[in-house]
């Protein structure tokens, strides 16, 4: 099977939507399909094999920022030759519903179309202004994936239709291969969190909460904290004689991202809500790290019952402590539970997220023509 | 004289352009009625390979007598049901044929609903197999309903559009049907293969 994979962002700047449609693209090629992805990208710039860029994107006011969109005659007389050219048994398209190079591909494109939906925010107010174009466009989709039941909530409210929900895989590998960073975790110990800072459900109130618990016993262990928030206020939640031993990051790359869960004995999700779990312990899983979680139902369900991570009393701070110091004392222990992540989270891998993808892919194609180049 | 000409020529441009919008909106009626048909289609495939699947589970000879003829009884009456009666419009009354679908459901769910029954099949000769061939039948009968449903729901709310009825522009294309029927999968085992997992978000 031939797949036609269109991003509507720039390739070259990171974002949540480019990161999926590499990752998917990635997956469906090592499960032995054949891709190509178009997206808004300079022709000097260095990209995959795969990847067929359709020129310069405008920087625009969107979506209340602003967007790198591919639009225009050019970009859709390139989008034409690239689908008349391409002999996809399917078209992939994503966010059709941003003014870039997937709408364009719904307009030009005729026979069987997956669309998947990222956003959970699309301005009603546009999309009645413009209802023609992007209803043309939906009626040629036949089917939609959404990747968080918030995106399919949207979808639904403002665009009538359902969705099947397919959420985003974890690139396992990467996470599993990464390494710590210099002069971690050290001797003395380290504990880890990553995550917005300034997000109460995210819980690092809690975690340095533990840490003065921990810290006052253990003279050398240190705290790394990641994730976007204000670093100095961070830093000013911590009592004055532990701030040497707490290092605040703030935001980080990928790269450096999966090198924090390599650089601590003890990674921390010390969150106090929320009925999933996010893409954060995932990665810490896929990393081997030893995981102390709140007890939340998602959490638990997902760490083995405590098999694959010390579990403690959600908003705890002592407990969190108790359940970090157990680990940290007994390295065995943390093996085995590194060891177990490392197996759970191999149901949330690109590989089986690309699956159920292509099962998306099954379903439409027989019985459809070709995609070709609409009439 | 000249504005005669002109009159003339403003209607016919006029007429020219409605025609142009009266045959886009012809053809993207036309379309989704393609795609009711095609999704149909899908439907019809995913049902017919998911009845096949589950005779041959019950022909295999792994179940008890008592689980096989409950599986194969449900599963005759889907086929035969299938056979009799395409997908097709009523009054919000559910056919025979989704009773008949709906009852497969309920009937997988119950065989693989009793304890212990993945753990008594699991080493035996093509069990794993048949279970995944089974549970894959069932998700692609549970996508090809949606996708279906959702080109129903689209295909209908055109076909009400004023300019669509007074035209005519449905001509004599069917009225698609949604297709209602219970096909909730079976419970996910012991959750070691990773189904019924809570979702990653994000």
């Amino acid at each position: 099977m031939k797949v036609g994979i269109v991003c509507p962002y720039t390739w070259e700047v990171p974002g949540g939507v480019q990161a999926h449609v590499k990752d998917l693209a990635e997956a469906l090629r090592g499960l032995g399909y054949e891709v190509s992805v178009i997206t808004p990208a300079d022709d000097d710039t260095p990209v995959p094999s795969y990847v067929v860029p359709a020129g310069r994107a405008m920087p625009v006011p969107y979506n209340g920022s602003v967007a790198r969109l591919a639009f225009g005659f050019v970009s859709a007389s390139r989008v034409r030759r690239w689908v008349r050219d391409g002999g996809f048994d399917v078209l992939h398209v994503h966010e059709p519903m941003a003014p870039s190079l997937s709408l364009l591909a719904c307009w030009v494109a005729s026979g069987p179309i997956v669309a998947t939906f990222h956003t959970a925010m699309l301005r009603s107010r546009v999309m009645h202004a413009a209802h023609p174009v992007l209803q043309t466009a939906l009626e040629k989709i036949s089917a939609r994936i959404a990747v968080s039941e918030a995106a399919r909530k949207t979808l639904v409210e403002h665009l009538g239709g359902d969705a099947v929900l397919i959420p985003n895989g974890v690139a396992v590998q990467r996470y599993a291969g990464a390494t710590p960073m210099r002069g971690w975790p050290g001797d003395g110990g380290a504990i880890g969190f990553l995550g917005r800072m300034d997000e109460p459900r995210k819980g690092l109130q809690v975690l340095l909460g533990a840490f003065e618990l921990l810290a006052a016993e253990r003279p050398a262990l240190r705290l790394l904290i990641a994730g976007p928030g204000d670093v100095t206020e961070v830093a000013g939640k911590v009592a004055a004689e532990l701030r040497d031993r707490v290092v605040v990051l703030g935001q980080v790359s990928e790269e450096v991202k999966a090198q924090v869960y390599h650089s601590v004995d003890v990674f921390c999700a010390p969150n106090t809500g929320g009925e999933s779990f996010g893409i954060v312990l995932a990665e810490a899983m896929a990393s081997g790290a030893a995981i102390a979680a709140s007890d939340l139902d998602a959490f638990r369900r997902v760490l083995r019952a405590g098999r694959a991570g010390e579990l403690f009393e959600t908003g705890d701070p002592a407990d969190l402590a108790r359940a970090a110091g157990r680990l940290l004392d007994d390295p065995q222990r943390r093996a085995e539970v590194s060891h177990a992540a490392m197996t759970a989270v191999r149901s949330y891998d690109w590989s089986v997220v690309a699956r159920d993808v292509v099962r998306v892919y099954e379903t439409v194609v027989p019985g459809a023509d070709r995609v070709a180049v609409a009439p | 004289m000249d504005r005669v000409l002109a009159y003339v020529a403003i209607v016919v441009a006029i007429a020219v352009l409605v025609g142009f919008y009266v045959s886009w909106r012809a053809t993207r009626l036309d379309r989704l009625h393609a795609r009711a048909e095609a999704a149909r289609a899908s439907v019809d495939a995913a049902l017919a390979r998911r009845s096949a699947v589950a005779l041959e589970l019950a022909a295999s000879g792994l179940l008890d007598p008592a689980t096989s003829l409950l599986i194969a009884g449900a599963a005759h009456d889907a086929r035969a049901a299938g056979q009799l009666q395409p997908i097709a419009a009523t009054d919000g009354e559910a056919q025979p044929r989704e009773l008949a679908e709906s009852d497969l459901s309920r009937a997988l769910r119950a065989a693989f609903g009793q304890p212990g029954f993945r753990e008594s099949l699991t080493g035996k000769g093509g069990a794993d197999e048949l279970l995944a061939e089974i549970e894959a039948a069932g998700h692609q009968v549970f996508l090809a309903r949606k996708f279906y449903n959702d080109a129903v729901a689209a295909t209908l709310a055109a076909r009400r559009r004023r300019l669509v009825r007074l035209l005519r522009l449905a001509g004599a294309a069917p009225v698609p049907a949604f297709f209602e029927i219970d096909d909730a999968p079976p419970a996910g085992g012991d959750g070691s293969d990773g189904a019924d997992m809570p979702r990653l978000t994000g």
